[in-house]
């Protein structure tokens, strides 16, 4: 875990190796249990309050400001079946390391994406928060319904499914380790997937 | 000796409205092939129906009474590996007043039950039963009460393909020689054979010879593809080599890329020549993905010299194979085009895993697998989004009905581009449209032919 500390993680990716994968899939297994579920209102709203600031910094498009919501070694995962899977056996809709990114990030603000010409508007509904405890103190599971309508290219169209957010608290806040997109119709055929959900 | 059905026409309608020598060119088609809602209607049997169409692939039904649902043209087809182990292309369609009989994308089964009035089907396409049978008059041990199935169905090394054509050539004669790079690109692999590990699903609203123009071509890279070539590259510094497909920049025309048409509508599009011929040569060209970094000193720490030639397996095999009319095999990626209507088609661009039963791989094929995934997810979220909206972009300005025709005359009357050997394949650059040309040659002989469609419904194993 020495090599986390030492390379730049928008530079490399040398977090993201097999441990860091089991981690994951085991985070993202059998989680939102009632024995977990957190009723501590302050706590709740830290929480709702960052993902409605995601929403919010993700419509006007400030993705510089929606990326520092992250913790550095992050990931954006957009599972292709309705359990999540294993992103190491397959393949998924997204999944984005913290270069990946701002690759995402760099290719969305370059002229020549296609897909973004002309640039989505969005309106982002999130909603139906729910905190879940880890076995650690510094981190939480959140579940949330979201709907997100897009215009594009003067067509109307919707994204609709619930998130998972894994929250760490850090140094100066709680950040987002990874957020899971489980869109409804993640195994269908999607037209332009070319946001950032 | 399989019975076939012929396929009645209902209505006597004329085999077609259209003047096909009118609407193909050698160096232009009209806009109508791609807007005409009678002509697509023409094509899913004249195209559809009469050539070998790719249908699903054997990893996806491994065992007995495994299934998956595709189509063949609109037809909803059931894969299915039947309780014999006989793979079969069942319609989705029940006998009696034709509801789908199976509504799951994929799974096990040794029959189907109709939702409608409960009539079942074993999954070799036999009725099996009906409910309250002394209401019926007939005699339902009569074969025209099986499900109806798609005569010929075969596989080339994994991929199913079925026709619906008794005059089709054999499957093998039908792929011709696109079965070399289908070989080679199977052949890289252990074991020489890959399965499918879930897709990027992509749809569009556009016709479906839209991507079909595009699988071949080298000429819209650095236009299309811009943003795509920027990002891959923006964090290379200094002399390292450019990242992905960084070479058509420089004068495609004459570069080490080529292309080949191989007559029947397969083509082939060739960039390996710009790798060098060493192991490890093709995952330096990989742009950043996630896990990279870690995983690749994990494999030189455990393997040496052998990490070279493991972490190409994890790399994206710079060709473009493409079957016509629905099969591509790109990159790692299998994907497969899916008409829905004249203007709407799917594209699903399934994901392929690494299989290593001999242990070829020094037991890291999980390693392997694990970075594989990732460097498929790339073109999909980043490349291929921008050819959708330039495919969706044509289908919009070919409303512009009256101003006819797309020009696909790049290198046509240039000499010395385009050479033909003794077997008739052509070899040109791979900014060249010679491979669109002759696969609308190949395309007007279907449109101006009518094939003869069968059915079967016979449930004896070969
Ligand atoms: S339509 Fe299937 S049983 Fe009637
Ligand atoms: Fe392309």
């Amino acid at each position: 875990m020495n090599e986390t500390k030492t390379h730049d993680p928008s530079l490399t990716s040398w977090y993201v190796g097999e441990d860091f994968y089991q981690d994951l899939v085991d985070a993202f297994t059998d989680w939102q249990t009632d024995e977990r579920e957190v009723d501590d209102l302050a706590l709740r709203d830290t929480c709702r309050r960052l993902l409605e600031k995601e929403a919010r910094l993700l419509d006007r498009r400030r993705l510089e400001d929606w990326i520092a919501l992250y913790a550095p070694e992050c990931v954006y995962w957009v599972p292709a079946t309705p359990h999540g899977g294993d992103p190491r056996r397959e393949i998924a809709v997204s999944f984005d390391d913290r270069r990946r990114l701002e690759d995402r990030i760099f290719r969305l603000r370059n002229d020549f994406a296609w897909s973004q010409r002309p640039q989505s508007r969005t309106a982002r509904l999130v909603s139906n928060v729910t905190v879940f405890a880890t076995g650690d103190q510094a981190e939480l599971m959140v579940c949330s319904t979201f709907l997100t309508t897009e215009l594009q290219a003067g067509d109307r169209r919707t994204y609709a499914g619930w998130y998972g957010h894994r929250l760490r608290r850090l140094d100066d806040g709680w950040r987002i380790v990874v957020k899971q997109v489980n869109l409804i119709d993640c195994d269908q055929n999607l037209r332009n997937p070319s946001i950032v959900l | 000796m399989t019975q076939h059905e012929a396929a009645r026409r209902p209505n006597r309608l004329p085999t077609t409205q259209y003047d096909y020598d009118e609407l193909i060119h050698e160096d232009r088609v009209h806009q109508s092939l791609y807007t005409d809602p009678g002509l697509f209607r023409e094509e899913m049997r004249k195209v559809f129906g009469a050539v070998w169409v790719y249908l699903a692939h054997e990893s996806q039904i491994p065992k007995n009474n495994d299934f998956v649902t595709s189509k063949l043209g609109l037809r909803p087809i059931i894969v299915v590996r039947d309780n014999a182990g006989t793979i079969r292309a069942l319609y989705n369609r029940c006998t009696h007043r034709g509801a789908t009989i199976c509504r799951q994308p994929s799974g096990s089964a040794r029959s189907f039950s109709c939702p409608y009035h409960g009539w079942s089907y074993f999954n070799t396409g036999q009725l099996s039963g009906v409910p309250w049978p002394e209401g019926y008059g007939c005699d339902f041990s009569d074969p025209k009460y099986n499900l109806a199935q798609v005569p010929r169905v075969a596989s080339y090394r994994g991929f199913i393909f079925g026709t619906l054509n008794p005059d089709a050539p054999s499957l093998e004669n039908y792929l011709g020689p696109v079965r070399r790079p289908l070989d080679e690109w199977l052949d890289r692999h252990p074991g020489g054979k890959v399965a499918f590990c879930d897709a990027n699903r992509l749809k569009f609203r556009g016709n479906w010879k839209l991507l079909y123009d595009n699988s071949c071509d080298g000429y819209h890279v650095i236009f299309s593809h811009r943003s795509l070539l920027a990002m891959e590259n923006r964090l290379v510094a200094g002399n390292t080599p450019e990242k992905g497909m960084a070479f058509y920049k420089n004068s495609p025309d004459d570069g080490p890329v080529y292309l080949k048409y191989f007559g029947n509508g397969h083509h082939f599009k060739d960039k390996r020549a710009t790798v060098e011929k060493r192991p490890g040569a093709l995952w330096e060209i990989e742009g950043p993905h996630p896990g990279m970094e870690r995983y690749e000193a994990a494999l030189r720490a455990r393997l040496g010299e052998n990490a070279d030639a493991v972490l190409d397996l994890a790399s994206s095999e710079p060709v473009n194979i493409n079957v016509f009319p629905n099969l591509h095999i790109l990159g790692n990626h299998v994907q497969v085009s899916q008409p829905l209507s004249v203007s709407e088609t799917d594209t699903t661009w399934w994901g392929t895993a690494v299989v290593d039963e001999k242990d070829a791989l020094y037991g890291e094929v999980d390693a392997v697998n694990a970075l594989r995934m990732r460097t498929q997810e790339s073109f999909p979220n980043f490349g291929e989004v921008d050819d959708l909206m330039n495919f969706e972009g044509i289908q919009a300005g070919l409303a512009a009905e009256e101003d006819e025709w797309v020009y696909m005359h790049r290198g046509l009357d240039v000499p010395g581009r385009i050479t033909t050997d003794a077997d008739g394949v052509i070899t040109g650059p791979s900014t060249d449209e010679v491979f669109l040309r002759e696969t609308y040659k190949y395309y007007r002989q279907l449109m101006t032919a009518e094939p003869d469609i069968a059915i079967t419904r016979e449930v004896a194993h070969e």
